[in-house]
């Protein structure tokens, strides 16, 4: 059975709604306080959304020094899937499992709403349930959102296919995509192995029609047929 | 010998910087012509216990580069302070 650890921190608040997605698709998910060392055998990482110590300083500035952290470095760095969602992906980035840095909304306001995102690459192991090109609605909500990073880095990370996210035009009627002012409208990357992932938008709500869309739902369906084979 | 350290945090030239320019507008519309360029950083000072003034500044300069300042988006400045 696929283990999922749920990592924590002061100040997360979608645990819950991660951990339940993990369980709706059948996995064995249990949650790992920030201040462990271990992450119990897990086979697939999960970094919730929050606020991890208030965002003081930084967004995951703080977080990323946890001790847990120190054993999804290990996680990562053996292959293991590693999913960063919204202050997760902020802390992938501090941590530097993934590169940039996520900054202030360029409109400085806190965005909560669903938006149109194109999944552009399905050969990580949270996309591959999606076929690449998909349109979806996902929810994003963040003040600290707008993905930074060097030219160079922006450069590779397209060269390479890093982009699993894109922000979307979508719906002429609906508000434009990018929520952010993030670099290429990029709302979501991995690491050059594909096997971390990080991610501003929330697949974690929206996994039933009993939440309104079961768009994300392949977030967590895909870890369920790839992470057995990734973590064996 | 305890030193008094300032750090001056800021985001990196041509990074946008959308507080600062929150403030420039809200400058503008309170009447002070000819403000430009806001930029908004943070400024930290601490307390660093080291034999020597460039031991408390390297010692800060390894602080600023784990922790206090974003390598990517922002630059830093340090200044030790001479104990009186």
């Amino acid at each position: 059975m696929t283990r999922v650890a749920v990592v924590q921190f002061p100040g997360s608040n979608c645990d819950m709604d991660a951990l339940r997605a993990a369980e709706a698709v059948g996995a064995d998910a249990t949650l790992v306080w920030h201040r462990d060392t271990s992450l119990g055998g897990a086979d697939v990482v999960l970094l919730p959304g929050g606020f991890s110590y208030g965002d003081y300083l930084r967004s995951g500035a703080i977080a990323r020094f946890s001790p847990i952290m120190a054993a999804v470095q290990r996680h990562a760095a053996a292959g293991g899937p590693v999913l960063g969602i919204c202050n997760g992906f902020q802390i992938l980035c501090e941590a530097h499992l993934l590169p940039g840095a996520l900054m202030r909304n360029a409109g400085l306001t806190f965005v909560s709403r669903p938006v149109p995102v194109i999944v552009e690459r399905a050969a990580t192991p949270f996309t591959s349930a999606y076929a690449a090109g998909t349109l979806l609605q996902l929810p994003v909500a963040h003040g600290d959102g707008r993905f930074a990073a060097t030219d160079d880095v922006a450069r590779m990370l397209e060269a390479e296919g890093r982009v699993v996210l894109r922000y979307a035009k979508g719906d002429p009627a609906a508000p434009p995509g990018n929520p952010n002012g993030s670099a290429n409208d990029i709302a979501g990357i991995c690491s050059a192995e594909g096997n971390v992932v990080g991610i501003m938008p929330h697949p974690e709500r929206v996994i039933s029609q009993l939440l309104g869309s079961d768009d994300g739902l392949g977030f967590f369906t895909s870890f369920m047929t790839t992470a057995g084979t990734a973590a064996a | 010998m305890t030193y008094r350290v300032h750090v001056r945090v800021m985001p990196r030239t041509g990074l946008l910087d959308p507080q600062g320019q929150a403030v420039e507008h809200a400058l503008t519309a309170l009447g002070f012509d000819g403000t430009g360029d806001v930029r908004i950083g943070r400024a930290i000072e601490l307390d660093v216990r080291a034999g020597t003034a460039d031991e408390a500044a390297e010692r800060a300069r390894q602080m600023c580069d784990r922790l206090l300042a974003n390598p990517v988006t922002e630059d830093y400045e340090l200044q030790v302070e001479t104990p009186a």
